[in-house]
């Protein structure tokens, strides 16, 4: 199985995310460079935390426009799966492939930290080694994490079931003490459509060995390496 | 590109004025000097260049004398100072570039921008050196923020916002670039209101045989500008930093210069690439003194020329003048040398990361730097004039007598003599500005981008791994920490420096790390002074003593002076760093207690020269304290070997003066900062590194600010884990001294009952008692003496006024 | 000729920051203020050979297609000959 992990300039979690696949995974990786519309034949498409661009237009907004994203496009409409993590998330709504935006905190502060998050939905390649309802600590570090979609979005999210994550207490309870963005609905995660697209503001990437601190975000990976096995 | 003629036609002299001279920060001596430096009159140009490399930021003109006197040398120091940062190898092939810098006067001017420009010209420092930035820390020293701090409330709204945008600053600055944020400290007092320090520390990993450094070679090899374009930021800036602020410094306002971390990240990314193409000879970043700084430095390091037409330099304004281009201080800017024939590998390299990258200039065999606009040479400087034969001072150095009493003032004496309640003086401590939680300031940073941060802020000291070495699972790690305590300085410069010493090693150590090096950032107010001289030499005779002790040599860092505002000067600040080297980062031992049912332990050193007294275990005096405090219910017979009871008392009483108890409850300040016994401390890092090797203790934590209560309190609230200490009459013979007094050399371990002799033998052979007082576990804190309570509380009760004082009084509305 | 472009926060989505400055302004005594919004603008230097209604297209594409996200965001512009 083989992993691109996009790089823009002003990702900065390129490094940490490769680091997780190349050496907890064991599995082939390699980067793909935002200004190419290869994407060397990967199995699955990372896109990144960090400030694509420096964010300066809004998080996200002109990472879209590069010929990665095209391709991705692409590969995102023919199945393959793309998981965004924190900028990549934003990256992604930005480009349309999952629905909302993600706003400035309720705080207006960065906040970098550990959160728990409960996952709503296990049916999805990035969530089947979950449990629904299982509570994972995972860090979060954003300014623009705060999750936004109409109310007739939310709706059809939550019809759907394409609610990966909300923040919640560590024994699982959605409180809004347990938000720490002021995200709508305490969504931490989305999935798309064709469930094979998951964005999500934590950072697996970071929680992935135990001298870290927390292996939840492991999970997450070893749901899509299952996911690509079974294909 | 064209030679320029040497020097046909000389730089059109400037009509130089008395007023002109004072403009440049330059003294008449000075300036006959440059008459005879370049044997004629200087062009405008040529002045401002001076004035900017003679000034005290760029030159160390007042302070190097006495820097000379700092140890730098090891087995492990690769570069000391002198470069752009300090190298140590850490093994396994591996070298670690690490330096702290100040930018306090921008952070006063304008706090976000200064602030973040400060992270930023740190980082370049490292990267320049070809190693990847892989952590961040800061020193900052702010004015109260409390709205009952008896000072006028525009000053604490001042303050506030000086908080506000420091810190926003930092994170925006190094969140953005990607490195995390390993801690620091955060301290307030009256005196830095109007002075904030900002002292940026940052570190990195190059590969031994991959180091870059700022020194140009190779007659005809081009000279590479890459970056940001030159605008008109931070002229004079440098100078700026070496003066004093008086009234109306706001309006120095456009001189700060502005961030761009983006930039910043591209420019990394790119010039670590471009060092891999191994087509690079030399590359320094343009800092303070931009462009004038590095090109006269690269040319005096190599003993070469560089000829620059600045024509070619990217701008970002029209009409900008040499004087101008020479002297900005744009953010975000390299400048290199490249192997001649093979600047295009380079400029490739800069154009796939989108920068500017653009040949200004040659290197040339003649030590001389020579400025070209619109062809015209506007300057022609022997290089050694501006860098090794600037001006160096030896200015008076008085003596320094702190105007802070000896014994107690009288509100402190009635404070002592009351009934004391020791748990609301608990409480008032975890509430005070010094003590509380800074988490409001850590949560701001990414302290785990790079995935390597295994402890991050709020513990001892930042523990990183390296990634690539040791073996998989057990990679090699480093543990880096600050310190500095104006206080203690004010009180005593030399003791309070080489406290700052002890006590960021005893930070690296506590976590099993070996302190291996030192950088120091020294912050004090006008040298012309001849007592802030005093305080300025006898720190750094504190500082040469410690770290040559400790086995820390100085690799590089900087000074900071005139630090005044209103003629007022800050307390003399040095703030130390050090870094330290563990061999297995999962032995690293955390801060804070890690399980209930743990024993408690307190280190502490048998003073030198005497036998340990093993019925005896005192960690602070044998005798109740001959002030009338409390009336000293437990009579303890004086050991008759030891010293002047009366003797001890009293310097026991000194010592308290110092404390944060003394400050914060008893509202006064006096006395001496505690005693330090640098053989001991070395000792007990030897000690700490053993008993974490043999993975015997589960938590380490430092006597500091508010002593034995304090260190409790934290680790308690931190880990939600709580503790029962009841000691007899020995140990916490004086309660309130017992409690809060913050002696050196001395911390608190846990560990399995079943490792206690095991430990206690160890101590001992290091010369340190280990005395076992307590027990973790449980939902309180409780202290008790012969069973009878001292302190009692919930951590919830405890956590309260530590978890939320800083925020809340940043949010609190001053009135007036 | 010049398109300034002015981009908020749509009315239906809460704005901290506008929020932040509002109380800010009561609390030192504007209390006239009934509300804030924080937005971002731009000066678009647009070629002079532009009709007006060519320059109104290109702009109103940038600033729909770039310059704002749709789901928050609204703006309106003016352009200066």
């Amino acid at each position: 199985m083989k992993f691109g992990v996009i790089v823009f300039p002003g990702s900065n979690c390129d490094h940490d995310t490769y680091n997780v696949i190349a050496e907890i995974a064991h599995q082939p990786v390699q980067f793909l460079w935002h200004d190419s519309e290869d994407l060397k034949s990967v199995d699955a498409v990372l896109v990144p935390g960090g400030f694509a661009y420096g964010d300066y237009l809004r998080t996200g907004a002109i990472a879209r426009f590069s010929p990665v994203m095209d391709a991705v496009k692409k590969f995102a409409a023919g199945g393959g799966l793309v998981l965004g993590i924190c900028n990549g998330f934003q990256i992604l709504t930005e480009s349309g492939l999952l629905p909302g935006a993600l706003m400035r905190n309720a705080g207006l502060k960065y906040i970098c930290k550990q959160v728990h998050l409960r996952t709503e939905t296990a049916d999805s390649a990035f969530t089947n080694s979950l449990e629904k309802g299982e509570v994972l600590q995972i860090p979060i570090g954003h300014a623009e994490g705060n999750y936004f979609c109409t109310p007739e979005e939310l709706k059809r999210l939550e019809a759907e079931d394409r609610i990966a994550f909300r923040y919640a207490t560590a024994d699982g309870a959605v409180t809004a003490e347990a938000n720490p963005n002021g995200s709508l609905s305490n969504i931490a995660g989305v999935l798309n459509e064709g469930r094979n697209v998951l964005g999500m503001m934590p950072h697996p990437d970071r929680s992935s060995e135990k001298l870290l601190g927390s292996v939840d975000g492991w999970k997450v990976f070893e749901s899509m390496i299952g996911a690509l096995a079974a294909k | 590109m064209n030679p320029i003629p040497s020097a046909v036609v000389p730089p059109e002299p400037v009509a130089v004025t008395p007023e002109l001279l004072t403009q440049h920060s330059i003294t008449p001596e000075e300036y006959d000097r440059i008459l005879k430096a370049l044997g004629r009159v200087p062009s405008l140009t040529e002045l401002g260049i001076y004035s900017v490399m003679w000034s005290e930021h760029c030159s160390y003109k007042s302070s190097k004398v006495h820097l000379r006197r700092l140890p730098t040398k090891s087995d492990r120091v690769v570069q000391g100072p002198g470069e752009n940062a300090g190298i140590i190898d850490v093994g396994d092939g591996w070298a670690c570039a690490f330096k702290i810098e100040s930018h306090n006067h921008p952070s006063y001017i304008e706090p976000h921008q200064g602030a973040a420009t400060g992270v930023g010209g740190i980082l370049r420092d490292i990267f320049t050196m070809g190693a990847r930035p892989l952590a961040v820390m800061d020193s900052l020293r702010f004015g109260p923020i409390d709205s009952d701090a008896a000072i006028e409330p525009e000053l604490i709204r001042k303050n506030h916002s000086i908080v506000e945008g420091v810190v926003e600053g930092i994170a925006s600055y190094g969140n953005c670039f990607g490195v995390p944020n390993l801690g620091g400290e955060t301290k307030f007092e009256a005196c830095y209101s109007g002075n904030p320090l900002v002292n940026a520390f940052a570190l990195g990993l190059v590969r031994q045989d991959e180091i870059f450094y700022g020194k140009a070679s190779g007659t005809g090899n081009p000279v590479i500008y890459v970056g940001a374009k030159t605008g008109r930021d931070g002229i004079h800036g440098a100078t700026m930093a070496s003066e004093e602020f008086k009234e109306g410094s706001e309006q120095k306002r456009p001189n700060v210069q502005v961030g761009d971390p983006f930039m910043e990240k591209l420019l990394l990314e790119a010039c670590l690439e471009a060092m891999k193409t191994g087509a690079i000879v030399g590359i320094q970043d343009m800092g303070a003194a931009g462009l004038t700084c590095s090109t006269c430095e690269m040319g005096a390091r190599g003993g070469v020329g560089l000829d620059v037409e600045l024509d070619f330099v990217p701008q970002r304004e029209t009409g900008m003048t040499s004087y101008e281009i020479m002297l900005s201080e744009s953010q975000e800017r390299m400048l290199l040398v490249a192997e001649k024939g093979r600047e295009d590998e380079v400029l490739k390299v800069f154009a796939k990361w989108g920068l500017d990258a653009v040949v200004v200039g040659t290197v040339k065999p003649e030590s001389r730097l020579r400025i070209r606009h619109h062809g015209v040479l506007v300057a022609d400087i022997p290089n050694e004039s501006l860098t090794d034969d600037a001006p160096l001072y030896h200015r008076p150095v008085g003596t320094w007598k702190t105007p802070l009493p000896a014994e107690p003032p009288v509100h402190a004496q009635e404070e002592l003599t009351k009934d004391r309640d020791y748990t609301a003086d608990l409480m008032k401590l975890l509430g005070s500005a010094n003590i509380s939680s800074k988490r409001w300031v850590h949560e701001q940073y990414d302290t785990m981008v790079q995935t390597n941060t295994v402890q991050g802020p709020g513990g001892e000291a930042g523990v990183m791994r390296i990634k690539g070495t040791g073996t998989p699972g057990h990679e090699r790690g480093l543990a880096m920490a600050l310190d500095g305590n104006g206080r203690w300085c004010y009180l005593d410069p030399k003791l309070g420096a080489m406290h700052a010493v002890a006590e960021s090693a005893r930070k690296v150590a506590l976590t099993g790390a070996e302190p291996v090096a030192a950088t120091n950032c020294l912050n004090f107010g006008n040298p012309e002074k001849p007592e802030i001289m005093a305080q300025l030499s006898a720190a750094i005779d504190g500082i040469a003593e410690a770290c040559t002790a400790l086995g820390t040599p100085i690799t590089g860092g900087n000074v900071s002076l005139y630090n005044e505002t209103r003629g007022e000067g800050i307390y003399p600040t040095p703030v130390l760093g050090i870094v330290g080297i563990l061999d297995d980062v999962t032995k690293a031992v955390p801060a804070d207690f890690q399980q209930a049912d743990d024993a408690i332990i307190l280190l502490w050193p048998v003073p030198r020269g005497e036998e340990p007294n093993p019925d005896l275990k005192v960690p602070f005096t044998p005798e109740p304290m001959r002030y009338p405090v409390v009336e000293a219910e437990a009579e303890v017979v004086a050991d008759a070997d030891s010293e002047d009871p009366e003797a001890t008392a009293t310097a026991e009483l000194a010592a308290f003066g110092s404390s944060e108890y003394a400050k914060v409850v008893l509202g006064g300040v006096w006395g001496t900062p505690p005693s330090l016994d640098l053989e001991a401390e070395a000792d007990l890092h030897t000690l700490l590194r053993a008993v974490a090797e043999r993975e015997l203790v589960h938590s380490a934590k430092d006597i500091s600010d508010g002593g034995i209560a304090i260190a409790l309190a934290e680790s308690a609230i931190r880990s939600g884990i709580g503790a029962k200490i009841d000691q007899d009459e020995s140990l916490l013979i004086h309660p309130l001294f017992g409690l809060f007094a913050e002696p050196a050399s001395t911390v608190i371990l846990t560990a399995k009952s079943a490792d206690v002799d095991e430990i206690e033998k160890l101590a001992d052979e290091y010369g340190f008692i280990a005395a076992r007082i307590g027990v973790t576990g449980g939902g309180n804190l409780e202290i008790s003496v012969n069973h009878e309570p001292f302190i009692s509380a919930s951590l919830a009760e405890l956590r309260e006024p530590w978890a939320e004082s800083l925020e809340a009084a940043l949010h609190r509305e001053v009135l007036a | 000729m010049k398109a300034h472009v002015y981009v908020t926060l749509k009315t239906s989505v809460l704005d901290p920051q506008g929020q932040t400055i509002q109380n800010a302004l009561r609390k030192i005594g504007y209390d006239k203020v009934e509300g804030v919004r924080q937005g971002k603008y731009f000066v678009l230097d647009l070629e002079s050979g532009l009709s007006g209604d060519q320059a109104r297209e290109q702009v109103e594409k940038i600033a729909r297609d770039v310059l704002t996200n749709p789901i928050i965001e609204e703006f309106t512009y003016r352009i200066e000959e």
